[in-house]
């Protein structure tokens, strides 16, 4: 079991070793420029979740919109189009398409995984006293909270918020005679997506700093938890992947204030006035440039949310984690793949056709890692003992959601069938299962299992429960049609689907989907409740309320400011659930020291 | 409770993937049939996967939750199992990725040869479709081009090829019942060759699939599949038809 030659070795000393220090007492430098990780997480998180629900009231514009459409909205429809008598305009539905998917990109599920608990647990998790570099996170947080007020500035310009998708392929997004949303709202989009990637490669820069150099004695790579190696993952993936798409940003930026042709063509009219552009660039540069950030985006959407359902898993379940090393291979190898596939977003753009068939090939071997990631947590559950606190229900619905995601991908790597669902909802429905089924219940799940580390208090379990159970239902009610809309070729991003006469008799299905939609969405607001009530008036909970042990748990609840009053050493792997060596108990935390009787031959050290 | 509205829900789905089978609209074309074979292939799979999976988590959540005197297995690691579950689908996923480049080759690679097929070109703008046919002379950008908006004729059981070019900003050219979508780019060093057929006669539509401005919704086309002989007679009498230059016997005379 010890065949690791680092498993009884003494790591080296972590940087930060001084003995705590009373946190600081002013107002300004405790809650609002905080260096303090926790601190940071929290408000990371706290904006995130301000961003969810602006995001989510967008799509229910949009909602509104593709059941109804053209009808006076109900109660605000007065109020924000007065000029057409409530009803939205076409140009106002693309830009809530648009800001819709990019809110909820790059300022919820990214900044909510990464930011939020990136920077909560990866010091916790680590056992150290705080990030590496405490000044560059709290930077970090404030230049994404700039990046935030940037956005939602956008929304307000003359005409309005950027309108091109949230892949702003020009020259749509490049030319301010193509679409309204391309003036003022779309150098704001690109300023906003600018500072964001500083943002978040600020905390890559700091997440990796810590993870490699900071971690409590005894904690060797293969005893680190699995959310914080796919934190370290995504942090490789953000590096590598946004100072490409940063420099996407400005080549961008430049097309449309200084006269450059990196992705306008010569010759072009929109509306009979030719196009004043020295011409000679390609408008699929862009897409190579966005999808090369894009892809490996998505997986830092996702690897996270995997992370937090490998810890929440073996917890509830009493049971290690299935595979632990085979779950680092699957991220590292996601991460690898990663990088090669981005053209599968683009198999209908023009491509060569067979350069295609290796992306192709490439994407369906992607699937693989996360399919042993699937047998893993299926295995994990396998002869455990199944507890359904809130934690556990979210983080089953994620396997179970994520199961669907990931078979629908295959239809859209298959290159043929592509071609009829492309550009479809298909589409719509496959991400929402990764991004909302997958992330976003993660999520979910992981502020239930933390909120007593992070608030020193409980949410609510019947709360969370019916919360739980309305976004469940409702969840699948929305988009599970969508894969059929889908294959009968409903097109994303139309403002009225009624116009086709092949789409006319599934209105209904857009009617359904809609009331569905409001249904969840109107879920949220348990959720929010829960949330805001239990911060104050929330169970008292203890240091290790759910028995886990991560070295989170071995400290107070609320966690203190300094983490560890000394810094812990780590004895064995995290998930030590059900071994004979617990005695009585059937868990034995990382940092507890092993003692003669505790310790059987195998309950030390790590997974073979 | 929650246990149980969980597997009520998973059974809904499944229940709704089963019933509601391959939902695809009508097909009329030859390259449609392999693609909608490929979706038959790939729903077969991934249903047989989605039963085993999500049946084995509903089996373990009943079977494996929590009674007393129960205490969980110390089971965490089983290098066979690892190895059978990423070798498997691992076959399955690398068959299936090559299962379906034939396909791809005759929607995308190999053109039909172009003097048996119908040529025509495509200029997409905002927010309409300009589709044009060489007229008498076979040649293209000529006096005697056939000009049409948003309406494409083509026979029955003959190949269409046909050159794709924007004007403005990206577009995507879709027949939703010929299994047909390919994005349309701004530019002259950009025009696209695409081929299709159709083996029905009957009225299709033509959808934009990218978003390209605020019309986007209603860029609307419609594809006419005629036999070949009504074609010819259509092309025949559109020909007839487009005013001829006017021959009035007298030009612009000085000193009037």
């Amino acid at each position: 079991m010890t065949n690791d030659p680092q498993a009884n070795q003494v790591v080296r000393a972590p940087i930060h070793d001084e003995p705590p220090h009373p946190e600081p007492t002013s107002f300004w430098r405790r809650w609002v420029f905080s260096t303090n990780h926790k601190m940071i997480g929290k408000q990371y998180m706290m904006t995130s979740i301000f961003f969810l629900f602006v995001g989510g009231f967008l799509a229910m514009l949009m909602r509104w919109q593709l059941a109804y459409p053209w009808a006076e909205i109900p109660l605000i429809g007065k109020l924000l189009f007065p000029d057409s008598g409530g009803s939205m305009p076409p140009e106002f539905y693309i830009m809530l398409v648009t800001l819709h998917g990019t809110i909820m990109v790059f300022f919820v599920v990214a900044p909510l995984l990464v930011g939020g608990f990136g920077n909560f647990l990866i010091p916790l998790q680590v056992g150290a006293r705080d990030m590496a570099f405490p000044v560059l996170n709290m930077i970090s947080y404030w230049v994404f909270f700039l990046s935030g007020a940037v956005v939602l500035t956008s929304l307000f310009v003359t005409g309005g918020g950027a309108a091109g998708g949230w892949t702003v392929y020009p020259p749509l997004s490049v030319l301010k005679e193509a679409v309204p949303g391309s003036g003022l709202g779309m150098d704001l989009w690109i300023l906003a997506l600018g500072l964001m990637w500083v943002a978040l490669t600020l905390g890559s820069l700091n997440f990796l700093a810590t993870i490699i150099n900071m971690r409590a004695p005894g904690m060797s790579w293969f005893r680190l938890p699995l959310l914080t190696w796919a934190q370290f993952v995504v942090a490789v993936l953000l590096l590598l992947s946004f100072p490409v798409a940063a420099a996407g940003l400005i080549m961008m930026e430049a097309d449309r204030l200084i006269g450059t042709s990196f992705f306008l063509a010569h010759g072009l009219e929109i509306a009979d006035m030719a196009v004043e552009a020295a011409g000679g660039g390609s408008a699929i540069l862009w897409q190579h440039i966005f999808w090369f950030l894009g892809h490996p985006e998505v997986y830092v959407l996702i690897l996270p949310a995997m992370g937090i359902v490998s810890e929440i898993l073996p917890v509830f379940s009493r049971k290690p984690i299935f595979g632990y090393k085979a779950m680092v291979v699957a991220m590292v190898s996601i991460m690898g793949l990663g990088f090669i596939v981005w053209a599968h977003h683009m198999f209908q753009a023009g491509l060569n056709p067979l350069m295609a068939m290796a992306f192709m090939t490439a994407t369906m071997m992607i699937a693989l890692p996360s399919g042993v990631k699937v047998f893993n947590w299926l295995a994990t559950l396998w002869r455990g003992s199944l507890r359904f606190e809130t934690p556990m229900l979210f983080a089953l619905a994620f396997v179970s959601l994520f199961i669907i995601g990931g078979l629908t991908g295959i239809f859209m790597a298959a290159l043929p069938v592509d071609i009829h669902i492309h550009d479809t909802y298909f589409i719509i429905a496959h991400f929402h299962y990764i991004v909302f089924g997958g992330s976003i219940f993660a999520i979910f799940g992981a502020i239930h299992f933390w909120f007593p580390k992070m608030f020193g208090r409980l949410m609510s379990e019947s709360a969370g429960k019916i919360h739980f159970a309305l976004t469940f239902l409702s969840f699948n009610a929305v988009f599970f049609p969508m894969h059929m809309l889908g294959s009968q070729g409903h097109l994303r991003r139309i403002a009225d689907p009624t116009v086709y006469d092949y789409l006319r008799p599934m209105q209904d299905w857009n009617v359904f989907i809609t009331l569905s939609a409001f249904v969840l969405g109107a879920a949220q607001l348990i959720f929010l409740w829960n949330f805001v009530w239990s911060i104050f008036r929330g169970k008292r909970a203890e240091a290790n309320p759910w028995r886990a042990n991560t070295l989170e748990w071995s400290i107070a609840s609320p966690a203190p400011s300094h983490n560890f009053e000394e810094i812990p050493t780590v004895h064995r792997w995290p998930y030590e659930y059900s071994s004979n060596g617990g005695g009585e108990r059937d868990w034995i935390e990382q940092a507890e020291p092993i003692t003669v009787e505790a310790s059987g031959p195998v309950e030390e050290g790590e997974p073979a | 409770m929650s246990v149980v509205t969980f597997g009520v829900a998973l059974f809904c789905s499944f229940g709704t993937a089963l019933a509601g089978g391959p939902w695809l609209p009508e097909n009329v074309s030859t390259i449609g049939e392999d693609i909608d074979h490929l979706y038959r292939v790939i729903f077969v799979i991934t249903t047989i996967m989605f039963v085993l999976t999500q049946g084995v988590l509903v089996f373990f959540i009943f079977r494996y939750r929590q009674r007393p005197g129960r205490r969980a297995a110390y089971v965490h690691d089983n290098a066979t199992v690892e190895t059978v579950w990423t070798v498997v689908p691992g076959i399955i996923l690398l068959v299936l990725a090559v299962y379906q480049w034939n396909a791809w080759a005759d929607a995308k690679i190999r053109a039909p040869d172009s003097d048996e097929a119908i040529r025509v070109e495509i200029l997409a703008q905002q927010f309409e479709w300009n589709i044009r046919y060489p007229g008498p002379d076979g040649v293209f950008d000529t006096q005697d081009d056939l000009t049409m908006k948003n309406q494409l004729y083509i026979p029955r059981g003959k190949p269409v090829l046909v050159q794709l070019r924007a004007l403005d900003v990206i577009h995507s050219f879709f027949l939703p019942n010929l299994r047909v979508k390919q994005d349309v780019l701004p530019g002259p060093r950009n025009t696209i060759l695409l081929w299709f057929d159709a083996n029905k006669s009957g009225t299709y539509e033509i959808a934009c699939a990218e978003l390209c401005g605020l019309g986007h919704y209603r860029m609307r086309g419609q594809l006419f599949v005629y036999t070949p002989e009504e074609f010819e007679t259509w092309l025949e009498n559109k020909y007839k038809a487009k005013t001829p230059p006017a021959d009035w016997g007298w030009g612009w005379e000085d000193g009037v």
